[in-house]
């Protein structure tokens, strides 16, 4: 009869039923989803510059500052080598993807705790929280980026069409954050005291990226497998495209793309097995 | 036709300590990790089994299977803990079943709360944009509906205020606004209605009965009977977390209330020590009768109702009065009452037992639940023996059939009270000289 023409696939029917291990993605959810994501970003944008009494001047407060006080300690003091090139700008030019990096992942990782409230009323696919939260981040990052150019217009440091290349290593720390957030934000949900070792975590992470340091102090094959840490790529991928460092993306990048790869891969189904008990334990 | 939403042997587990205390702290998987060779070693040396013992649960929901078809409007009952929400929830794909399954058949919205993700330093249009969308509505379909959804809150000139500066009610009506815009096939509506000032509530029950009207399906999870039995046909009565009941709304709330599982109509103090009262008098019983005498749960609006009281006198010389105050489900004192018995009035009694009751007359109260507060008074000099508060509480149901005070209008009805007026016409005959008429 009639219900035959209605099962059409433009009338949806829902099934609900329990589910069980691994399922699927859903990405196509996620993308009729877009108008909620679009919003939730905006949203934290929003709140973050109506908020904070300094608004914009945080997002580079942090990563200047940094650079500050690692060309004061590692530059001046510790005379550490920066690829031949002035010390802050080898250390900002790191800084600004990290803290885009750092801020994304902490950020997430809260972000379904923090959200309870939502989680617990309304149905929406899940994995529009942590994506919008580490996408706020781009405001502040554009912020810094932008102070990046102003420095290196006052040391002379001019960019070759290497440039193209820059909004890959963005997207690579992008992807980065949101895998590692994806993890920890499920985590968080579980284990309630997730929440203090995200601190120690990015602090930790930092010292293990070339940050105030160069890569090139590593020989191959040991800076290739230094890869595996994607953020190595992103780093040195900015100082690359902006700086001219000779760091060219060798090896080390594609470990770098795959190791965010996977990470966000298992992340995205790890995120989805947890998915259907956030509304009883957040 | 296909129904709209079929359920079949839905169930849902939850382990116990309530849903939300189930988070665990990493520290305790570590240290219990930690420590767990020592005690396995330790165990296994007094014999003791390996096995765990499975965490206690509990069913919010077991075995429930309903169908409604496109269309109908269907209210769900039961008293707190029943697995109402736990059911909406499910339908609203918040959560996952433990057993059996659902199927929606449309577009859904769900309402279980209004004003969800309401954010307090954005403005009132902003929030609308943000809420809007979070209930699932376009982008485009807001942007349509916005000026419609500002006047329905009534709140133009604070559109562009943040909502931290909003009055509560003022935040109440722009959350219930954005949500009442929604046009979804399926609604699955949670007691938004418990919220806010009357007149608000008021408005809110009649855009429901607008839903219902526009053929939409309609499950209205609340705990108003009057809203219940005016807006929804059926009803289906939870209990426990299965289907105790699946009816004609009237059928099934009278059922409801009737039970055990309402509200109590009936009040007893067996053990005279803990009885509220004094060394003059003790309570011991108040109860909701019907004409016939029989404990009544819920009356119909046409009918009188008795509040009974009993209680004994334990020191003989006081004069007493019994009192019973009236509140409505608002918390309003819709009237006091005070004993009149002649034969009692300014004498004093003595000591034993005394059974008094108050009728009210029919078609009187209005439809709604009414909480009795019960007191006993001297006046001279003043003492009060005791003084319950929400001893007693019962429900009156409007009818929709056309000889009550609301006749042939099913809408919403103001006032505490809906007094038969007698009401007198008299026909003058044509008016065939409009000045004459005039003066």
């Amino acid at each position: 009869m009639s219900s035959i023409a209605r099962t059409g696939p433009d009338v949806s029917t829902i099934v609900i039923e329990p589910s069980r291990g691994w399922i699927g993605l859903r990405l196509r959810e996620l993308w009729e989803y877009r108008e909620l994501l679009y919003f939730l970003v905006w949203r934290d944008i929003k709140v973050r510059y109506k908020q904070t009494a300094l608004g914009a001047a945080w997002a580079i407060i942090q990563p200047f500052f940094s650079m500050v006080i690692f060309s004061l300690f590692f530059g001046k003091l510790a005379k550490m080598p920066s690829d031949g090139i002035p010390y802050p700008i080898f250390a900002y030019a790191a800084l600004v993807p990290w803290t885009f990096f750092a801020n994304g992942l902490s950020q997430s990782a809260n972000s379904l705790v923090d959200s309870a409230n939502l989680i617990r009323k309304i149905y929406f696919p899940r994995l529009t929280i942590p994506i919008a939260n580490v996408l706020a981040g781009l405001v502040d990052f554009a912020l810094a980026f932008a102070v990046l150019l102003g420095m290196m217009a006052w040391y002379h440091i001019y960019p070759s069409a290497r440039l193209v290349w820059l909004p890959l290593f963005l997207l690579l720390a992008l992807v980065t954050a949101l895998a590692v957030g994806l993890w920890l934000s499920v985590l968080n949900v579980e284990y309630r005291d997730v929440r203090y070792t995200v601190p120690f975590i990015t602090q930790f992470w930092m010292f293990a990226t070339p940050i105030v340091y160069p890569s090139s102090l590593l020989r191959e094959p040991w800076r290739t497998i230094y890869g595996l840490n994607p953020m190595v790529g992103v780093v040195e991928g900015f100082r690359w495209a902006l700086l001219g460092t000779k760091t060219a993306p060798g090896p080390a990048i594609a470990v770098s793309a795959g190791a965010a790869l996977v990470l966000l891969v298992g992340g995205a189904f790890y995120f989805r097995r947890m998915e259907k008990t956030f509304a009883d334990v957040v | 036709m296909m129904p709209a939403i079929r359920v079949e042997r839905l169930g849902k587990r939850y382990r116990l300590g309530g849903p939300r205390k189930s988070y665990k702290a990493l520290r305790d998987i570590l240290t219990a990790a930690a420590t767990a060779p020592f005690r396995t070693v330790r165990s296994a040396l007094r014999g003791g089994s390996l096995a765990k013992a499975a965490p206690e649960t509990i069913w919010a929901l077991h075995d429930v299977s309903f169908e409604i078809s496109r269309g109908e409007v269907v209210g769900i009952i039961g008293r707190n803990g029943a697995g109402k929400s736990t059911l909406l929830k499910i339908l609203s794909r918040i959560t996952d079943p433990t057993t059996g399954r659902a199927s929606i058949h449309g577009r859904v919205g769900s309402l279980l709360e209004v004003g969800t993700g309401f954010h307090p330093e954005l403005t009132g249009a902003e929030n609308i944009y943000l809420n809007g969308v979070i209930l699932g509505m376009r982008r485009s379909e807001i942007a349509r509906k916005f000026d419609e959804i500002v006047t329905f809150a009534g709140v133009e000139k604070f559109v562009d205020t943040p909502v931290k500066h909003y009055s509560s009610g003022m935040y109440l009506r722009l959350a219930f606004s954005v949500a009442a815009h929604l046009e979804p096939e399926i609604m699955l509506v949670d007691e938004v209605l418990a919220v806010g000032d009357s007149t608000f509530q008021r408005k809110c029950l009649d855009k429901m009965e607008e839903v219902g009207q526009q053929g939409r399906t309609v499950l209205f999870v609340s705990h108003n009977m009057p809203a219940i039995t005016r807006l929804c046909p059926r009803t289906i009565l939870l209990d426990a977390g299965s289907v105790a009941a699946d009816g004609p709304s009237h059928e099934v709330v009278s059922a409801y209330l009737s039970s055990d599982i309402g509200t109590k109509a009936a009040r007893e103090w067996p053990d005279p020590e803990r009885a509220p009262g004094n060394h003059v008098a003790r309570l011991r019983g108040v109860r909701i009768v019907g004409e016939d005498g029989r404990l009544a749960e819920s009356i119909d609006i046409r009918c009188p109702v008795g509040i009974e009281m009993t209680f004994d006198v334990l020191e003989p010389g006081w004069v007493l009065s019994p009192i019973y105050d009236f509140f409505n489900d608002e918390g309003l004192c819709v009237f006091g009452a005070i004993d009149h018995d002649p034969e009692w009035k300014g004498r004093p009694r003595p000591a034993g037992r005394y059974v008094t009751t108050a009728w009210i007359p029919g078609n009187l109260l209005s439809e709604g639940a009414l909480i009795v507060n019960a007191e006993l008074l001297t006046i001279h000099p003043m003492v009060q023996h005791y003084h319950e508060r929400h001893a007693v509480a019962f429900h009156v149901i409007d009818s929709p059939d056309g000889d009550t005070a609301r006749g042939e209008y099913s809408g919403a009805w103001p006032g505490v009270i809906r007094p038969m007026l007698d009401w007198r016409t008299r026909f003058e005959g044509m008016v065939l000289d409009e000045k004459a008429a005039v003066r």
